[in-house]
């Protein structure tokens, strides 16, 4: 059939350039492309809100987590499903066993085709979702994404734990009261370029310029890298580096194990504050051994709670995803519809050793 | 009958005993999978009224779309007793660049043929070395998805580029007029059926079956195994890059990480067909059976919410029959056959 090898790939070779000579003139370029009108939401705009509508009972929903059997989510998901039985709904959690991009598409296409009432997803992927969660609205089912978000034009609502401000505020004010807002401080980050932490940082930053806080002084922000050795490196130099550190922040999981590792083997221990963001499982060693005082993260219990009731509310026809509506989330009390359909859950939930043992993640 | 033209071509040990009685034809492995992918669909349309309506099938079916179209030349190449891991990993790379390019602001037109011809450079690099350096096709192609995956990661980091546009978005989601049937399952079905008459009725294909059965009976018989091998590698590295295209558009999401794992679909669905990894055995038909049944069988599971888990052991447990049952069948013709040696071919049931 093909006499020659060489032949077959130098056709196939030419058709490629053939191809690309026709199509160097003109053709769909990304600005010609944006130029289009985007792709309609499938929302319509005539909905409005009824705040004093009840939720409505017998409610299908469905979480479909990153992956299944990721603790983190497990605890949110049994949260939420929990939630959903407080307001006679039913809820379930389906979901991929790898959390690749794509796996999460054939589980909305099943719960589309389920006649679900609300799909609440943490997307691994905030676009490759997009279409089939468009999809399921343009079918009437109300979308909400939790824990991370899917593109913004693709969902009703995104269930956020915390805002960026209230983190970085948060963990200034709580080393403070720890040190009694005296003495050198610093910070032990994730990499240099990561987008959370620096956000983070710049807020600390500027809860460190009020008045409160004149006798405290951040000296250094050093990057571990989230890498646990180099992060345990790190700290060990800047103890050295600075004989009067007072206490030292990681707003990050990986960082702050780390620190606390290293401070809980070291003639240190007891002299320095570590604290930051931390899972109760990677810190529950050494808050029993009295290294760290308390640290801080979200409750994922509240957020798989709050998702849950933001799901059945948007379904109930008490919210519609617009800015500045309110509902009211069970025992969580009140919240409001921010901007882009983002609703916080609160401030970071602190733990310490009165907590740390009710949470397993 | 093309497929006993390639039958008789091929010196298969056990077709080759021309003497079978019309019932044994059917106990074939390729024919169960496509009765089973028949009871599998029957049994869907009574059980689960959300399965045989056009959106689910439609999007069972595009969902399958990739793994498809790789099938076809993963299945070439294993009956001629060679393979390409790499597939998936030519497929990221594929998505990467289109991502790449496309945010750089090249048109698509341009874009598509280029990545297609990269990926055919892929498969051309796979079967040099197969080929000429004389290297084993498993011990190339691991590595080589190694390679093509970390090229992928280079070339767009752990960027996502979104946004493409919507006219070829729609080309990879939307179906044929009148069917639940998208345009790339359009295409494969047309590529199928050109990939079967190539390796069913033609001489390509009989020299792809008496390569896999015997190469150097297949050498001294004229064929020239080197180049029809090269050309396979090519095919199937093309086919991989035109997948990641499809497949970037289908989730309108351009990553280096796109399509991990999906060889083992591929190669899943190859066995599952009934082609032999020795070489020289298997059908097409059975392949294209293969894919349906992985793939509407989990749709159906999915639907029913059996667990992730269950579904993974149900299809394991379908593969290990699949590689079980063709030798049991074989061994217990070779039983048959030891006490009687004055007739080697009983009348079989």
């Amino acid at each position: 059939m093909f006499t020659s090898s060489r032949r077959f790939t130098s056709a196939v070779a030419m058709v490629g350039l053939v191809s690309l000579g026709l199509s160097g003139c003109g053709g769909t370029t990304k600005e010609s492309a944006s130029s289009q009108a985007p792709a309609a939401p499938a929302q319509t705009a005539a909905a409005t809100a009824n705040p004093n509508a009840p939720i409505k009972e017998g409610l299908q929903i469905a979480f479909l987590p990153k992956q299944i059997n990721n603790p983190y989510l497990t605890i949110l998901d049994k949260a939420g499903i929990d939630a959903a039985a407080e307001y006679k709904g039913t809820a379930k959690e389906v979901g991929p066993s790898d959390a690749s991009a794509s796996s999460q598409v054939s589980y909305i296409n099943t719960l589309i085709q389920q006649q679900q009432d609300a799909i609440l997803i943490s997307a691994n992927d905030a676009n490759a979702v997009c279409g089939p969660l468009n999809q399921a609205r343009s079918k009437g089912i109300k979308v909400v994404s939790y824990d991370s978000d899917a593109s913004k034009d693709c969902r009703d609502l995104f269930i956020n734990q915390a805002s960026s401000e209230d983190v970085g505020r948060s963990e200034v004010k709580m080393l403070a009261d720890m040190i009694d807002h005296k003495g050198e401080i610093a910070v032990l980050s994730a990499t240099a370029n990561a987008t959370n932490q620096n956000t983070w940082i710049e807020f600390m930053k500027d809860e460190l310029t009020k008045p409160e806080y004149k006798d405290m002084k951040l000296v250094k922000v050093a990057y571990g890298d989230d890498d646990d050795q180099k992060s345990f490196q790190e700290t060990q130099g800047l103890l050295q580096a600075y004989p009067n550190l007072k206490g030292i922040i990681a707003p990050t999981t990986v960082g702050i194990a780390a620190a606390a590792r290293y401070v809980s083997g070291s003639k240190y221990k007891g002299k320095i504050v570590v604290t930051g963001l931390g899972t109760p499982n990677q810190m529950r060693e050494f808050v029993k051994n009295g290294t760290v005082e308390k640290f801080a993260l979200w409750n994922p219990k509240d957020l798989g709670y709050l998702a849950s009731y933001a799901a059945a509310s948007l379904v109930s026809g008490r919210i519609t995803g617009a800015e500045g509506e309110k509902f009211t989330a069970g025992k969580l009390g009140e919240f409001t519809v921010g901007k882009d359909g983002e609703v916080i859950l609160g401030p970071p939930f602190t733990f310490d050793a009165s907590n740390v043992d009710d949470f397993d993640f | 009958m093309a497929r006993d033209m390639a039958r008789d071509m091929a010196p298969d040990v056990t077709t080759a005993n021309s003497a079978r009685a019309p019932l044994s034809r059917f106990l074939r492995w390729d024919v169960l999978v496509g009765v089973l992918l028949v009871l599998v669909f029957a049994g869907g349309a009574a059980g689960s009224p959300e399965f045989a309506n056009a959106g689910n099938l439609s999007f069972a079916l595009g969902d399958l779309g990739e793994i498809a179209l790789i099938a076809l030349a993963m299945t070439l190449l294993v009956v001629a007793a060679e393979v390409d891991l790499s597939v998936a990993s030519v497929l990221g790379l594929s998505s990467a660049l289109v991502g790449h390019l496309w945010d750089a602001g090249w048109a698509i037109e341009t874009i598509i043929p280029l990545v297609v011809v990269v990926g055919a450079a892929c498969g051309l690099v796979n079967g040099l070395l197969v080929t000429r350096l004389g290297l084993p096709s498993l011990a190339v192609t691991i590595g080589t998805l190694a390679l093509y995956r970390g090229l992928a990661q280079v070339v767009l980091g752990d960027r996502a580029i979104a946004e493409f546009p919507q006219s070829y978005v729609n080309l990879t989601v939307n179906d044929v007029p009148g069917t639940p049937i998208p345009y790339p399952v359009a295409l494969f079905a047309v590529l199928a059926v050109i990939t079967a008459v190539a390796l069913h009725a033609t001489g390509f294909g009989r020299a792809l079956f008496a390569i896999g059965a015997q190469v150097e009976a297949a050498h001294f018989a004229g064929i020239r195994v080197k180049r029809i091998k090269l050309v396979l590698f090519v095919i199937s590295g093309l086919v991989a890059a035109f997948a990641g295209v499809v497949y970037t558009l289908r989730y309108g999401s351009a990553r280096a990480d796109n399509g991990s794992g999906l060889e083992l679909a591929v190669i899943a669905a190859v066995l599952l067909g009934g082609v032999d990894f020795d070489g020289g055995k298997g059908t097409l038909g059975g392949v294209i059976a293969g894919v349906l049944l992985i793939g509407l069988l989990r749709n159906l599971l999915m639907l029913n919410d059996v667990s992730t888990e269950i579904q993974s052991v149900v299809t394991g447990l379908l593969l290990v029959i699949s590689v079980i049952t063709p030798r049991l069948v074989a061994v217990a013709r070779q039983r048959r056959r030891v006490p009687s040696p004055v007739m080697p071919t009983p009348p079989t049931t």
